[in-house]
């Protein structure tokens, strides 16, 4: 083994995503997942004889969207092709797709990388086509076949060979994930397969001046970020060990196809060579071909919204928050949104965030709905998170604040008070209770004063003593503050 | 009786007979005359009762009725339909039942029309002749050793034997006119995008339109009254704001003045001599009302056939893709893997034309042939559509024979495919131009064998075209007769 070897891994992705519209691409049987069976099809979806399909014009004004917020050239003229191939989850045995004339082609997308900085990453084409159904092979001794997918609208992204790590190839499909789930235009649910990827990769080796490039691989469908990240690692290994071991490189039709063996973690030979698959293309003769007219794609563009990585810097520079905050922040646009808003009120960044990313996310998990469906809103947001900074409530107090106007709404002033949770700011009650610990205490003060290794502890047991008496309803600063001052005029006595 | 759509409407209507006894009348006729003919696939004796005793009740109660109310109609068995199996006269299709009906079926439903039968048909309506059906042999009324002509030759048969008032065909290549041609009755194809195909088993997508099998040009208009329109089902039907449907009926009386009539001398020669005398007197019953003849070129029309058979078969080979025996139809019972359902089921299910075309269709569209055929064929197409367009700037109709020939001998092509396809001269042109065009009766060869005339159109203009079909139709008797077995 040559220790001198260095290789760059090169990857492009193809990337397919289910569009959240309400009916299939071609019919309008309703789009749901988790159904017995054949439940949710129609003669259309079925294949069945002298049926036609019907263009679901909310999937093409998704597709064009997404495309739009890919920075793809949209095509103003679209259509619809024929892609023929026999497999039993495919009932008309060809599939309407776009050929020649995809929605979008021409793009890129951003992603963050590790340091801190971004990449583009170009996007080669984005096309709307049908799913197919599914085979499902466990059926006792045959293979039962489940159309409830198949007509169901996807989007088909594919990136030029722009990635060069597992990481980076994650960031894209995390970022893709979070973009299309901020235009709305699909769930990105990776437990229902609204996301499957296909990644082409291999190695460019770097021997002796000169650059040998392994033959390329095409990892099957993978639904998770994890086997994406994963498959990627173990054929960039893979592929360096068979380089070195037979030294073969990239050639016409030398490309292997693999799947993705998600439980030890391999990557499992499906085709040895590239058959020579010809899918018979022809423009879709049951379709009219698309023109997406000036006035359709304005219309459909005044519904772009700010892209989430653009929003995640810009929350670092004007709020300055960490980046992990702001990426937490902007995982989801309502959360980004209603973070926004409580900004707007005038209110403390990073304490907003706090609650958001805390109690605010950990809630409207636990009810599966997005932030902004929570019964608090960014005024009383902002209200709450004012209190905490005048000192009117503690942190955790205000916490729980939180979490009841979340469940059940209500005003943080009539709850703090119902619950009598105001802590006090009287100085001089503070003053009379420090002094009465002290004087409870002596073995701690000592502690204190003399500065000796149990100093520290020592005064946290004298505040928690005071604010105890308090029945914890003191503005901890304030008790510190007074009791260093009571606790320093000791140190000043001989 | 009088047998038309009409007449037996307009009886039933005002009450003055019950649709039952008309029905009951055409199914002794069925009894009669099918045995020699055999022109359905399946027979809807029960329901079509039940639909007549409905309309009478209807009529009985005082309650309005549809403009086909009570009377007997047959239909395609490319059309789908929920009573009775929708074959396409297809061993593949033999026992295939339809979960929905087409939408011409639920016009005519809404029209109060009763359905007596599904008509045979080439498989699949791939052919001339009526005898690439897989399922049985339709001979022609007037000669029973003849072919009716294709591919709805069993529609064509039931309406000349008078086995219905009317009925629907479709149209691909000629598959309404010719066999209307061959057996004497009028055949129309409308405007492509005219009628809607939801519900028409499809061949070849851009080509294929439904149309009315009648005994008289009135008839043709009042049917297709019913199933014209547009359906938001079909993306290729025509919206009615760009192409509004009139009352095809409205103005069938009202001579053309000055009817232009273009007719290309050069494509007459290769019909039967028979054929080129009768359309000359054609032609001269037409001056003698005042038209004025136009001689013009057509100078793509030669290539056709060959554009015919590229795209209508690359369409077809996809259309049929799904006939594979996982779903639905036919599956063999010899299949030992899942590739082998596939192949078996087809290899033994689908007939040997229906196998040519789709080998022809996946060759034309396969990778390194797309642009030598399919392309190309294209453009040949966009070539024919503007040879109509210049020809109906200067005329305001196109004039041509149907077919070359009368109604040929049963088994007399059948071992030559490309002389069948050849036949297809006069017909399959309209389909790639997709503009409309009716086979009007205007003779009878020295056998006794039915000859038609074309009339061609502008698109959406069918009720110019059934007007100028009128105007012969008024002066000359040919829709009235009948074949002898008829009688």
């Amino acid at each position: 083994m040559k220790m001198s070897d260095s290789y760059t891994i090169v990857v492009g992705l193809e990337i397919h995503i289910h569009l959240a519209t309400r009916s299939k691409m071609f019919c309008s049987c309703e789009l749901v997942y988790g159904q017995p069976p054949n439940t949710r099809v129609c003669p259309v979806c079925l294949g069945m004889p002298g049926t036609l399909p019907v263009m679901n014009k909310t999937a093409v004004e998704y597709a064009v969207l997404t495309a739009m917020a890919l920075r793809c050239q949209i095509a103003p003229l679209t259509k619809w092709d024929r892609k023929s191939y026999y497999y039993p989850d495919l009932p008309k045995n060809y599939q309407i797709s776009q050929y020649d004339l995809p929605i979008g082609s021409s793009g890129y997308i951003e992603i963050s990388q590790e340091d801190g900085g971004t990449k583009k990453i170009r996007i080669r084409r984005a096309h709307l086509e049908e799913d197919a159904g599914k085979n499902i092979h466990d059926a006792g001794g045959y293979t039962a076949v489940d159309l409830n997918r198949a007509g169901a609208p996807l989007l088909e992204i594919v990136t030029e060979p722009d990635m060069n790590s597992p990481v980076e190839v994650r960031a894209l499909a995390e970022e893709l994930r979070r973009i299309v789930r901020f235009l709305g235009v699909s769930e990105g649910d990776m437990q229902k397969g609204h996301m499957r990827f296909e990644p082409n990769i291999n190695l460019h080796i770097q021997r002796n001046g000169q650059v040998f490039k392994t033959p390329i691989t095409e990892v099957k469908n993978l639904n998770s970020f994890r086997a994406l990240e994963r498959s990627i690692a173990y054929e960039a290994r893979r592929q360096y060990e068979e380089f070195l071991e037979i030294g073969r490189t990239l050639q016409m039709g030398n490309k292997k196809t693999f799947g993705w063996d998600d439980e030890q973690e391999i990557t499992v030979l499906q085709r040895e060579k590239e058959e020579a698959h010809d899918y018979r293309y022809f423009p879709e003769p049951d379709l009219v071909p698309v023109r997406l007219t000036p006035e359709w794609l304005a219309e459909i563009e005044s519904r772009l919204c700010e892209l989430p990585l653009a929003m995640e810097r810009r929350f670092q520079r004007e709020y300055g928050l960490s980046r992990y905050d702001a990426g937490v922040l902007t995982a989801e646009r309502a959360t980004a949104e209603f973070f926004e808003q409580t900004m707007r009120l005038g209110a403390e960044p990073k304490r907003v965030c706090n609650f958001l990313t805390q109690a605010g996310l950990k809630i409207a998990n636990e009810l599966s709905v997005p932030i902004d469906r929570l019964r608090i809103t960014p005024e009383t947001l902002a209200k709450l998170a004012q209190m905490v900074e005048s000192g009117l409530v503690s942190t955790t107090a205000a916490n729980l604040v939180f979490e009841q106007i979340a469940r059940e709404g209500g005003e943080p002033e009539v709850i703090v008070r119902e619950k009598n949770l105001l802590q006090s700011s009287d100085g001089g009650q503070i003053e009379v209770l420090a002094e009465a610990v002290i004087a409870e205490q002596p073995q701690a003060v000592r502690d204190v004063v003399e500065e000796n290794k149990k100093a520290k502890k020592a005064l946290g047991f004298l505040m928690g003593q005071i604010i105890q008496k308090a029945g914890g309803q003191v503005n901890p600063k304030l008790v510190s503050q007074i009791l260093q001052q009571k606790l320093n005029a000791l140190k000043g006595k001989p | 009786m009088e047998w038309t759509v009409r007449a037996l409407q307009e009886q039933i209507s005002a009450g003055q007979i019950r649709s039952e006894e008309v029905v009951k009348a055409f199914f002794e006729r069925i009894d009669k005359i099918e045995p020699q003919v055999g022109a359905f696939l399946t027979l809807l004796k029960e329901t079509a009762y039940e639909q007549a005793r409905s309309v009478d009740e209807k009529i009985a109660a005082g309650q309005p009725v549809g403009p086909l109310a009570g009377v007997p109609l047959a239909i395609k068995d490319n059309l789908c339909m929920t009573v009775g199996p929708t074959t396409c006269a297809s061993k593949m299709l033999e026992h295939f039942y339809s979960p929905y009906n087409a939408h011409v079926v639920e016009n005519l439903k809404a029209a109060d029309a009763v359905i007596v039968g599904k008509t045979n048909m080439d498989e699949f309506a791939m052919g001339s002749s009526t005898e690439n059906s897989g399922l049985k042999r339709t001979c022609n009324p007037w000669n029973t050793s003849r072919v009716p002509g294709g591919s709805s030759g069993g529609s064509a048969a039931a309406v000349a034997a008078r086995m219905c008032a009317a009925a629907l065909g479709s149209d691909t290549g000629g598959s309404i006119r010719q066999p209307a041609g061959f057996c004497g009755v009028v055949g129309l194809k409308p405007t492509y995008g005219r009628v809607s195909r939801y519900g028409l088993v499809a061949y070849g997508s851009s080509l294929d339109q439904i149309g009315p099998i009648t005994q008289t040009v009135e008839d043709s208009a009042i049917l297709l009254n019913v199933i014209a329109g547009y359906d938001s089902r079909d993306s290729t039907c025509v919206s009615e704001d760009i192409a509004p449907v009139p009352d095809y009926t409205a103005d069938l009386e009202q001579p053309f003045e000055g009817l232009r009539i273009a007719v290309v001398e050069s494509l007459l020669e290769g019909a039967q001599i028979e054929v080129q005398q009768v359309i000359a007197e054609v032609l001269k019953i037409y001056e003698a009302q005042g038209a004025q003849l136009v001689p013009i070129q057509m100078p793509h029309f030669d290539y056709a056939i060959s554009a015919y058979y590229v795209i209508a078969t690359a369409e077809a080979s996809s259309n049929l893709a799904r006939y594979d025996g996982v779903h639905y139809g036919y599956r063999s019972s010899r299949a030992q893997d899942y590739i082998e359902v596939y192949s078996k089921s087809r290899d033994e299910a689908l007939g040997p034309e229906v196998k040519r075309r789709i080998m022809l269709g996946t060759f034309a569209l396969s990778s390194g042939y797309y642009d030598a055929y399919y392309l190309k064929a294209l453009k040949v197409r966009n070539l024919i559509r503007e040879d109509f367009t210049r020809a109906f700037e200067q005329a305001d109709c196109l004039m041509l024979p149907v077919s070359p020939t009368t109604a040929f001998r049963l088994g007399e092509k059948t071992a030559d495919p490309l002389q069948m396809y050849l036949a297809d001269i006069y017909t399959i042109a309209v389909n790639l131009a997709g503009v409309p065009a009716a086979s009007i009766p205007c003779g009878l060869d020295r056998s006794r064998l039915p000859i038609g005339f074309q009339i061609v159109t502008a698109p959406f203009t069918e009720q110019t075209l059934l007007r100028i079909a009128r105007m012969y139709e008024r002066c000359t008797c040919w829709h009235q007769q009948l074949p002898e077995i008829a009688q």
